[in-house]
């Protein structure tokens, strides 16, 4: 893991934040004209560990896979306002010399999308040859194409939406609030004391339910019972689903901070890729290929809402593959149908630097 | 690539012109556009419902939309390409009529190209023989087609009139080259250049 500090940061409120540091990893060789670099963009739990043992993308990023570490430089930072290395509300505000809390500004994609261009800046790469993310991932991929259209050959949004539907608001509400009704929330003041784990549990708990489908979910629990000899033992987790939903939510605790959750949602519910002009005039002026990856069984990021992205995308005249890729496995989809990704990504990337 | 198939493609790339602008209905892997955009230089896409045909057109570069021609054409405006093309995918889809009638709406030009069910050997192995037919044009048998609709060239131009479609070129072809004579009854694949 490597840490890049720059001095200030404008954000999209006006704010400024000062001074930023992004954690971020590298895999690969940039060659010598500083042609292959490829940024890999996380979700909303992700961070700048995607590959190698234990990485978030292990099985597309690494020698012969999708994003072969033999011909491409990989990079991947952990977003802005994140809790695994890059400045977020648990990193120490220098003017109080205590931890941000709610101090911290309000960030959104946009902002978490020039922090990284700053980094890209300061690695020297003039042009990117594909940005690629899932989910989250994807919404930055796509304030990459938007927003600096310069800066890249080509662009890969998988399982995502140019902007949050409703009802993909309203779970990322119900996760804020259970977050905020822990009483060790505590305003987001609690890193002097306990954190908030029963709200953030519950907030992942809501989240993991979303990324399955109700067939993965049958698959992999049924109504089987964790042990059938220890029943109607009062709301105890007695099914397997209750009790992997509660191993996903405690597990979740040690690693995240509950109010960069907060911050990291409102910045995906605020997201609007088309930036209030009409899908036809969103992506003018963008140059890039754009491959749209989305998944049949994904129910939280629709199909439709990475067909309005390719329709927005075809409007303004961009080069643009789209792959409703069949799978079962819901929106987790795209980190775990690997292999099918694998083929269209691989595919896509030979031909980038084509006519 | 049949022989039929590949005469089928030089016949539609004569029939447009270089740097047009292409959309293929039903392109499968994408063949018939890579070969359009080589030698005419075309600015091409296609709508594919295969996943597998996907992958190999993106494997070719090509840009592809992984969907249903069945369901319309509601992301293209009005005359957005200047041929739409629709090789051998006519006579697959569920509903021709509304499929053309997209077709001839986004395209300034459509190409129709679809296996002639009325070719001499269809005659003889179904008023003869009393067998569905299969001929280099229509190679499969009945439970695995992908052909949900069989007509002949004679249909076509009754539908044509019927819809105040024009018919600006037709061209027949059988396994061993053009057919000139005697269309309806020697021609395997006809292939046709037509405009609202």
């Amino acid at each position: 893991m490597e840490y890049f500090n720059f001095e200030e940061l404008k954000l999209e409120s006006g704010e400024k934040l000062s001074p930023v540091v992004l954690a971020y990893e590298t895999y690969g060789r940039l060659n010598a004209d500083k042609s292959n670099a490829i940024l890999i963009l996380h979700a909303l739990s992700g961070d700048a560990h995607a590959a190698g043992p234990g990485g978030w993308w292990e099985k597309m990023i690494g020698a012969g896979k999708a994003f072969d570490t033999g011909k491409y430089f990989i990079i991947c930072s952990n977003v802005l306002g994140g809790c695994r290395g890059s400045t977020g509300p648990s990193s120490i505000n220098p003017k109080s010399g205590k931890h941000y809390g709610l101090d911290f500004p309000i960030i959104t994609i946009t902002d978490m999308v020039n922090a990284q261009k700053k980094l890209i800046d300061h690695l020297g790469i003039e042009k990117l040859l594909s940005a690629a993310g899932g989910s989250m991932g994807g919404m930055q991929v796509l304030e990459w194409l938007v927003g600096h259209p310069e800066r890249l050959l080509s662009a890969i949004p998988i399982a995502t939406a140019g902007r949050h539907s409703p009802q993909q608001i309203a779970f990322d509400e119900v996760g804020r609030q259970a977050i905020m009704a822990d009483g060790n929330w505590n305003e987001g003041n609690y890193y002097e004391g306990p954190a908030p784990e029963r709200g953030l549990a519950v907030a992942r708990m809501v989240g993991h339910i979303t990324y399955m489908s109700d067939r993965s979910m049958e698959d992999k629990f049924g109504r089987k019972f964790r042990d059938k000899k220890q029943l109607l033992r009062k709301f105890t987790a007695e099914f397997e689903v209750e009790g992997y939903l509660q191993y996903r939510g405690d597990s979740f605790v040690k690693r995240f901070d509950a109010n960069s959750y907060l911050y990291i949602t409102k910045a995906m519910d605020y997201f609007d890729a088309f930036h209030g002009k009409s899908v036809s005039e969103a992506f003018r002026g963008v140059k890039a290929k754009v491959m749209v990856l989305a998944f049949k069984s994904d129910w939280l990021y629709p199909a439709h809402q990475s067909q309005e992205i390719v329709k927005a995308c075809k409007l303004s005249g961009i080069k643009t593959a789209y792959c409703e890729i069949d799978s079962k496995y819901g929106h987790d989809s795209f980190l775990v149908e690997t292999e099918e990704e694998t083929h269209l990504i691989r595919n896509f990337l030979k031909n980038v630097k084509a006519d | 690539m049949s022989k039929l198939i590949e005469q089928e493609y030089n016949v539609i790339s004569k029939m447009i012109e270089r740097g047009a602008t292409v959309l293929d209905l039903g392109c499968g892997p994408g063949d018939l556009l890579a070969l359009l955009k080589e030698q005419k230089g075309v600015k091409g896409q296609g709508i594919e419902i295969d996943q597998q045909a996907i992958y190999d057109c993106v494997g070719k570069g090509l840009s592809v939309f992984h969907g249903d021609i069945d369901t319309g054409l509601p992301e293209f405006s009005d005359r957005a390409f200047d041929y739409v093309i629709l090789s051998q995918s006519m006579q697959q889809v569920k509903k021709p009529d509304i499929v053309l009638t997209e077709a001839l709406r986004v395209g300034k030009k459509v190409i129709v190209s679809f296996p002639n069910f009325a070719h001499l050997s269809a005659r003889l192995q179904l008023g003869m023989f009393g067998r569905v037919p299969v001929n280099p044009s229509l190679p499969f048998e009945w439970y695995n087609t992908p052909n949900t609709h069989f007509l002949s060239f004679h249909d076509f131009s009754a539908y044509c009139r019927k819809r105040g479609i024009k018919i600006e070129k037709q061209v027949f072809l059988n396994d061993r080259g053009r057919i000139r004579f005697l269309p309806n009854l020697l021609g395997m694949v006809g292939i046709f250049l037509i405009s609202k």
